[in-house]
């Protein structure tokens, strides 16, 4: 058969959840680039543009539904429905984190800027392309690739914990600069859980394509 | 997971037609066992050659082995009879004798002789009426006519009567597709409770109603087992390309 009725409904829902993926990348790509640039109104943006990608959450939920109560697929559409249903609470969830380090830097862009950001933009470039491949990964159907994604994440964590031992070596000596450290060590910590969603990103993409669970197993 | 039934190298002809095609499996005792696939792959067919059905049809052959209980049904001994007691099928299209429902299930248990007297007689129709969850509704008037009774309950009445005769394997051939969804739920509730106490192989077009009853899902087309799985395998990821598509509804 050429067209199926639900060909429809599962393009159009793969088309929502691209555009959940490429708002929450522009989300955290416009947070970060608000704290190395110290840009507050930027900042602001990525807070008032939340809003939409909580929306397109629940329009991508309401589908999902929608297809799995009409439609009744079974096998690959299934598992495509299941895996699209699980990876958009993850990319609301990354947009949240986004938002957070956004919150964090209209506070520190008040604040004398206590360190060159050098670790951020790294950490960032890593997570940003990360989620910018699990994306990919997913619209391929690439297994392979999301399995070497996942490895990426250990970079990720080992660059946390550097941050986060040099932020607190800060505070030590100049206990003045708690405040824009521990906000610091927030915007650190929101990149590395950022990561552990994109793991969880790839770990669906594997299910989409072989029916595998492997979370909890790598 | 002891076998029941097992299947191997079953070829059928329907004169030089061949139906099926080196069919080997092994239904498991007291589970839902579903065959699905496209009208004319054989499902049917090969539903009645597990008690022999299509002995009925001239011209038709089987090679192959159908051991149940160890023992081969087409060795030249069976006796074809007690193969089907024991073995009882339940067809598409409710067919009662035009008799009173009482004398629909009585039938079976007088004809074979399985009653002691007539007060046993009467508690196994009432067992057959209440394992088939008809009991409650016709209890009060058993000695009417089966025809006053609607069509999922002169299903129900037919699977009363397969059940009266002690069968250990009940055969379902579509049992459900002639009747709405409410009398279609009953049947399947009662297939899932049946169970307990039977083996049953159940033919269905409904996808959905093989991934609702059954424990493992055979796919067939032209004549072919496609696959043989685990029910709940077999509709998240099948194996085969072929079962994808059928699943998935590819097929032009």
């Amino acid at each position: 058969m050429e067209h199926r009725i639900i060909d429809q409904p599962l393009g159009v829902l793969q088309e929502k959840l691209m555009a959940l993926g490429s708002a929450t990348e522009a989300a955290l790509e416009r947070a970060m680039q608000a704290l190395t640039t110290r840009d507050s109104e930027l900042a602001q943006r990525v807070l008032d543009e939340d809003v939409a990608i909580n929306q397109m959450e629940l329009e991508i939920d309401r589908m999902s539904i929608e297809i799995l109560a009409l439609q009744q697929p079974a096998a690959h559409d299934l598992r495509f429905v299941i895996s699209v249903a699980k990876i958009t609470p993850i990319l609301e969830r990354i947009a949240d984190h986004a938002g957070n380090i956004a919150e964090s830097a209209l506070v520190l862009n008040n604040e004398p800027r206590i360190k060159d950001y050098v670790d951020f933009p790294h950490m960032a470039e890593i997570v940003a392309k990360m989620l910018r491949d699990s994306l990919d990964a997913f619209t391929r159907e690439d297994a392979d690739a999301s399995r070497e994604i996942i490895k990426r994440d250990k970079i990720i964590d080992e660059a946390y914990h550097r941050v986060f031992n040099e932020l607190l070596e800060q505070m030590i000596q100049d206990p003045s600069l708690t405040t824009c450290a521990a906000h610091l060590l927030f915007v650190a910590k929101h990149l590395e859980r950022i990561g552990d969603y994109v793991k969880d990103i790839c770990e669906l993409n594997v299910y989409l394509r072989e029916a595998a669970f492997i979370k909890h197993s790598m | 997971m002891e076998a029941k039934i097992k299947i191997a190298s079953l070829d059928f002809f329907y004169g030089k037609a061949q139906a099926l095609f080196d069919v080997t499996l092994d239904i498991p005792k007291r589970q839902v066992v579903a065959f699905i696939g496209p009208s004319g792959c054989g499902k049917s067919t090969f539903l009645r050659t597990l008690n022999r059905m299509n002995d009925t049809i001239p011209g038709t052959r089987a090679t192959g082995d159908v051991v149940i209980d160890g023992e081969n049904i087409y060795s030249s001994g069976t006796d074809v009879v007690a193969l089907r007691r024991k073995v009882g099928m339940v067809f598409q299209k409710s067919n009662p004798f035009p008799k009173s429902i009482f004398e629909n299930v009585a039938y079976g248990i007088r004809i074979n002789g399985i009653h002691s007297s007539k007060d046993d007689l009467n508690d196994r129709v009432e067992k057959a009426l209440r394992d088939s969850a008809l009991w409650e509704e016709v209890k009060d008037r058993l000695n009417t006519s089966a025809f006053g009774l609607s069509g999922g309950q002169q299903q129900r009445l037919c699977i009363a009567r397969a059940l009266a005769v002690q069968p250990e394997v009940i055969l379902m051939d579509e049992p459900a597709s002639a009747l709405d969804p409410i009398a279609t739920q009953k049947i399947e509730e009662l297939v899932v409770e049946l169970k307990k106490d039977y083996t049953i192989v159940i033919v269905t077009h409904n996808m959905q109603q093989a991934a609702r009853v059954s424990d493992r899902t055979a796919f067939f087309m032209l004549g072919k087992l496609i696959e043989y799985n685990p029910t709940q395998k077999m509709f998240t990821n099948p194996d085969e390309k072929l079962t994808e598509d059928y699943l998935t509804g590819r097929f032009g």
